[in-house]
């Protein structure tokens, strides 16, 4: 995911068992509709490995109590598996520090936390906020909020038409009122994988801080915040096949050092009197109340799980299976493709010729296809596109080259369908 | 399985390609509703010139939708011209009584004519906000409610 491959030899897509994958994964043995089901919809939320969803069941079972508290031999079981999770995601993206991880409900509320804590004591009426074009509305309206709240100004990189950023314009929009340069790792909707290391390289010769949303990244490709260099990164549980309602938030310790609690109670402070109270240690200053305890073990087991196979692995794999779709697609004729940066993702958001997205999504489901059809949460994107929403197929680890022939036999159908 | 047939007839796929009344806002409209559904990103306007007798002269509509919700509007609009404005609400309850509940269609009054080619929608819960949007639009033109019309 880091971009610009190092001497090493890739890993190759040879390495990868996906059919033992598949076998961890125990929702895709079902039908749908009376076909075997084909999920291509890992954009909005991946499936669970059965070790996930074990560790949340022997959390429940044998472990569960409050953590951080109690003396006892539950909430002690509990506390080291919350704070082993913590380990894992620290190694998982190589931090420098296990206190620079924080528990968050998931990317969005990461990068609230961010906007409300760090940035907003910050920012003041001259001040401006970079994001680009291509951002989920996660990656927009926290910033929005922070500019109406403090009188910045929010400024947004375009794009070109194949969906690579417009690196040009970057340059010209920073300057040294830029206080924040916000931007997504990889597209939701596009797949584009962003130049990051040179973005934050450019955004810090300004002054800027960076915030990377990694929700579509972080469960795609190795992620290495000190080789990156940022200042924030966020990403979902959920997508990483990981449970819900769960996510994290990575930053420097400097940084987090100096940001405001972005919500206030148990576990955030050290010492509280009606006078005055006064914060806990990192992470802690940032999980007030009692934390999303089996969310954080599940995430746990997730990462075990990726980290594994190997996350070069699982992106080399990914890669080859979205050359797949891609000319597959492409073969078919009457698709058009909206998306296609040399750097991609396994994302692929098409339109086909005269039918709406909407129609398409039903019709592939009635062939046991679960793709997303809409604005995926990038108006501003989809309006850049004169689209009104695009299908996608988004792959994970699981996903084979017969679910992309799934996917082309039912735009068969929604073809016989239309041109009939 | 569901037969897609069903759910996309002839009829459908017909006023999908060539909408009527569409787009078109009648020179002496009296009465117009925006409805938008943000999740799917189907938008409609819908237009009526309603004559003091109380009978639908004129009706279009503009936006953008599936097929479902572009041929429904459509369908919507052939049947609503010089018809009483409570033949249109009668209509109304009609078409989502059909797209919403177990009942036989084509009893004795029934009202519903060619709009019963939407039957086939019931069996795709997902897509009666579809189906739904342009009446209830159409609906709240004849209110003169401002708001706009969401069936998400």
């Amino acid at each position: 995911m880091s971009q610009a491959p190092d001497a090493a030899p890739r890993p190759t897509a040879n390495m990868f068992d996906v059919e033992a994958v598949r076998a961890e994964f125990p929702i895709l043995a079902q039908e749908v509709n009376g076909r075997p089901l084909v999920y291509l919809d890992n954009g909005a939320t991946s499936q669970k490995p059965r070790r996930v969803i074990d560790a949340i069941r022997r959390y429940y079972e044998s472990d569960n109590a409050n953590v951080h508290r109690g003396l006892h031999a539950l909430s002690g079981r509990a506390t080291d598996a919350f704070e082993g999770a913590r380990d894992t995601v620290r190694a998982f993206l190589n931090a420098a520090d296990r206190r620079e991880i924080v528990f968050v409900r998931g990317a969005t509320e990461g990068l609230n936390l961010v906007a409300q804590g760090w940035v907003r004591p910050r920012l003041g009426p001259d001040d401006e906020i970079v994001v680009t074009t291509m951002e989920h509305h996660s990656n927009i309206v926290p910033w929005q909020l922070v500019c109406r709240q403090t009188g910045a100004r929010l400024r947004v990189v375009p794009i070109h038409d194949d969906g690579t950023l417009d690196m040009e314009a970057f340059a010209g929009l920073l300057n040294e009122r830029t206080k924040v340069v916000a931007v997504a790792h990889v597209s939701n909707a596009l797949g584009t994988i962003n130049p990051v290391r040179e973005i934050i390289a450019m955004a810090h010769d300004v002054g800027a801080v960076t915030v990377l949303d990694g929700a579509q990244a972080a469960p795609h490709g190795a992620v290495d915040v000190q080789a990156l260099d940022c200042d924030f990164y966020v990403f979902s549980s959920h997508k990483c096949y990981g449970p819900s309602g769960m996510g994290v938030l990575w930053g420097r310790a400097e940084r987090l050092d100096e940001a405001e609690p972005y919500q206030g109670g148990g576990d955030m402070i050290r010492t509280v009197s009606f006078e005055e109270s006064t914060w806990n240690d990192l992470p802690y200053k940032f999980e007030a109340g009692t934390p999303n305890i089996a969310g954080a073990i599940g995430l746990g087991a997730a990462i075990e799980f990726v980290t594994a196979l190997g996350m070069d692995a699982i992106a080399a794999y990914e890669h080859e299976v979205l050359e797949y779709a891609t000319e597959a697609l492409g073969e078919m004729g009457g698709i058009r493709i909206i998306g296609t940066a040399p750097e991609k993702a396994g994302i692929v958001s098409f339109v086909v010729d005269g039918v709406h997205p909407h129609d398409v999504g039903t019709i592939a489901d009635q062939n046991g296809v679960a793709i997303r059809a809409g604005h995926h949460c990038a108006m501003p994107l989809m309006r850049r596109y004169r689209v009104p929403a695009t299908s996608r197929a988004s792959l994970a680890l699981y996903n084979t080259r017969a679910d992309i022939d799934a996917l082309v036999a039912g735009l068969h159908k929604v073809k016989e369908i239309f041109d009939r | 399985m569901n037969d897609l047939r069903d759910l996309y007839e002839e009829v459908i796929l017909d006023h999908n390609r060539n909408p009527r009344n569409y787009p078109r806002r009648p020179e002496r409209t009296n009465h117009s509703a925006h409805g938008f559904n943000p999740v799917c990103g189907d938008e409609f306007f819908v237009h009526l010139h309603v004559d003091g007798d109380g009978i639908i002269r004129d009706i279009g509509f503009d936006g953008a939708g599936c097929a479902i919700s572009t041929a429904s509007a459509s369908l919507m609009t052939e049947a609503l011209k010089n018809k009483p404005v409570a033949d249109a609400e009668r209509l109304f309850h009609e078409v989502h009584q059909l797209l919403t509940e177990e009942r036989q269609v084509g009893g004795p009054g029934e009202f519903l004519g060619k709009l019963t080619v939407l039957t086939g929608v019931k069996e795709y819960p997902m897509r009666v906000k579809c189906a739904t949007l342009a009446w209830h639009t159409m609906r709240a033109a004849l209110q003169d409610d401002s708001e706009t019309v969401c069936t998400e």
